[in-house]
């Protein structure tokens, strides 16, 4: 399957730090790539990075082979690229409705798709007028995540959604993945959890230091115990 | 799915009445010690308008404050501009002004506005362009780059116009007073409270009910995500940016035909007031921005009644009262 995302030697600077130091890896289309790694090894600043909220210092990003890296934010967004931020990043002073309407920027939201998400986060249709503020901590995720899908994307960048969230609710946000993936939608996704990683990933890259350090399929990183203590110690200890 | 995430009721909204009704407050604690009804009505008409025309010259600036977060001293450059575009207008149709029918009078009124809206809307896109945009994220600079053009537009003002105060007078029609009983209701005041209802609308439709407006509101909240959402949000800033300088030009016309005189310093002697007004009403709300106003106006309409030397101080007294309460401001906007 052909790359949709490459990065080729990636880096990226914010103020004096030298963050990313020569990112290479694709994620191919249609398929869920996780990108894996301790704390502070890159993993947001890459997603921030391809959405051109940090710029690249050096390096190339291309989506469908099309370079991004010199395009504004917005215009990256308009390519296809939908983003997911580890914050959530909702507009907590707009309803869930308003919330999902600036989202859908290119016209009124298809009810169909909205009926699709809300198949998944039936929570967004009963506070559809509510206030996103007075969500729960899962219903701000899941309204960012559905904001992320309520037109058609090429690629979601997805920055540890399960993070903080209960066992139950995780369970719910893995199905969405699951169902997501099954529409054909492409993901990158930042996960602390190894589970979660396990159940939805297709492919896997794994970041320490800026650098990806290691590339494959998530199966071949499940089965192979060692491997996950090298790549992940303590991180991967603490979430499974 | 959990029970909670899957759909059971939000915590109740709290809806926070208390600060809409602080002018009420005030006005009721002031009306005992006013004593006479007509007096106190009087009193309250022309806090009421005095607060409205505020409103119009900082609610521009709140939104450019919680949107761009921009600091922008150089606000008051636009008052003064649009009051002496106002000039420039009332000028050549002094028979529009003087003639005894209300329609051409309110004709010279919205020719002046529509101009001056206009001349300060451009201004504020040059303004932004040379003065703001180098300056985005550094308050400090932000601080001295914008009292610098303040300074800069005054000191042009008086090479073009010359030093001494311009008379603005008010058309025939708006002269004088309404007696209701024993109270005397401006004529004037009750078109400015008009102008500043229309604009205090306007706002709240366009921001609560337009595309637009939820952009500005999400704006101010993250701007980040605007961008992320694949809206070009630098084209929003120079937007509201425009907007907020035409609204201050607007202000500038009403406070001009209000005081019947234009001076270039006007705009900078009022940015104190402007400012109190912003940060009493929270900084990015609309809506605290029209209590702020009203309950600026009130107090110093009241203060200098029962008490002119106190009315001095008496809105920097109003603004630390009110912070101790809402440390944030009456309706902190985009949780800043």
């Amino acid at each position: 399957m052909s790359a949709l995302l490459s990065l080729q030697g990636v880096h990226t600077h914010i103020g004096r730090y030298h963050i990313l130091q020569g990112v290479d890896f694709d994620a191919a289309e249609g398929k869920t790539t996780m990108l894996l790694g301790r704390n502070g090894a890159g993993k947001t600043t890459t997603l921030r990075t391809i959405m051109g909220l940090w710029r690249a210092s050096a390096g190339a990003i291309a989506l469908a082979g099309e370079p991004i890296n010199a395009l504004p934010t917005p215009a990256i967004a308009r390519a296809g690229i939908a983003y997911v931020p580890e914050s959530m990043a909702i507009f907590s002073d707009l309803t869930v409705r308003e919330n999902l309407v600036l989202a859908a920027r290119d016209g009124p939201m298809d009810d169909k798709r909205l009926q699709w998400i809300f198949g998944f986060f039936p929570a967004l249709k009963k506070f559809w007028l509510s206030r996103a503020g007075a969500l729960s901590g899962g219903q701000k995720q899941m309204l960012s995540i559905a904001r992320a899908i309520v037109e058609p994307r090429r690629l979601l960048l997805i920055d540890e959604p399960t993070k903080g969230l209960a066992p139950a609710i995780i369970g719910a946000l893995i199905d969405c993945l699951k169902e997501i993936k099954r529409a054909g939608v492409t993901i990158l996704l930042v996960e602390q959890n190894f589970r979660v990683a396990q159940e939805v990933g297709d492919d896997v890259r794994v970041m320490d230091n800026g650098r990806i350090v290691h590339q494959g399929a998530m199966a071949e990183l499940a089965a192979d115990v060692p491997l996950q203590n090298h790549l992940l110690g303590l991180a991967l200890g603490a979430h499974q | 799915m959990s029970a909670v995430d899957a759909g059971a009721a939000l915590p109740r909204q709290k809806i926070d009445i208390a600060p809409a009704f602080a002018p009420l407050v005030i006005a009721l604690i002031a009306a005992p010690l006013i004593g006479s009804s007509s007096t106190f009505i009087t009193l309250t008409v022309a806090g009421l308008a005095m607060g409205l025309m505020l409103f119009t010259m900082a609610s521009g600036l709140t939104l450019v404050f919680g949107l761009m977060d921009v600091l922008n001293f150089g606000h008051g450059a636009f008052i003064s501009v649009g009051a002496y575009v106002a000039t420039l207008v009332f000028l050549p149709l002094a028979g529009w002004s003087q003639a005894d029918s209300l329609m051409p009078n309110l004709g010279v009124i919205a020719l002046a506005i529509l101009a001056s809206a206009a001349a300060c809307g451009a201004l504020g896109l040059v303004f932004e362009r040379l003065l703001v945009r180098p300056v985005y994220r550094q308050h400090l600079k932000q601080i001295l780059v914008t009292m610098g053009g303040l300074i800069v537009a005054e000191q042009l003002l008086y090479a073009l116009f010359g030093p001494q105060t311009i008379p603005l007078p008010l058309p025939t029609a708006l002269r004088g007073a309404f007696v209701v009983g024993d109270a005397a209701i401006e004529k004037f005041r009750v078109l400015a409270m008009a102008i500043g209802l229309i604009v205090f609308i306007g706002e709240a439709v366009i921001l609560n009910y337009t595309k637009l407006g939820l952009l500005i509101r999400a704006g101010v909240e993250n701007r980040e995500m605007v961008e992320a959402l694949g809206y070009r949000i630098n084209r929003l800033f120079i937007g509201v940016f425009m907007a907020g300088s035409a609204l201050a030009g607007l202000g500038g016309v009403l406070w001009g035909l209000y005081r019947e005189q234009v001076h270039a310093s006007m705009g900078g002697d009022l940015m104190v007031l402007v400012f109190i007004v912003v940060i009493i009403g929270g900084l990015g709300s609309v809506g605290g921005c029209l209590i702020g106003a009203t309950l600026v106006a009130l107090v110093a309409n009241y203060a200098g009644f029962l008490a002119p030397k106190f009315a001095l101080v008496s809105n920097i007294v109003l603004m630390v009262v009110v912070l101790l309460w809402r440390p944030r401001g009456l309706y902190p906007a985009g949780g800043r």
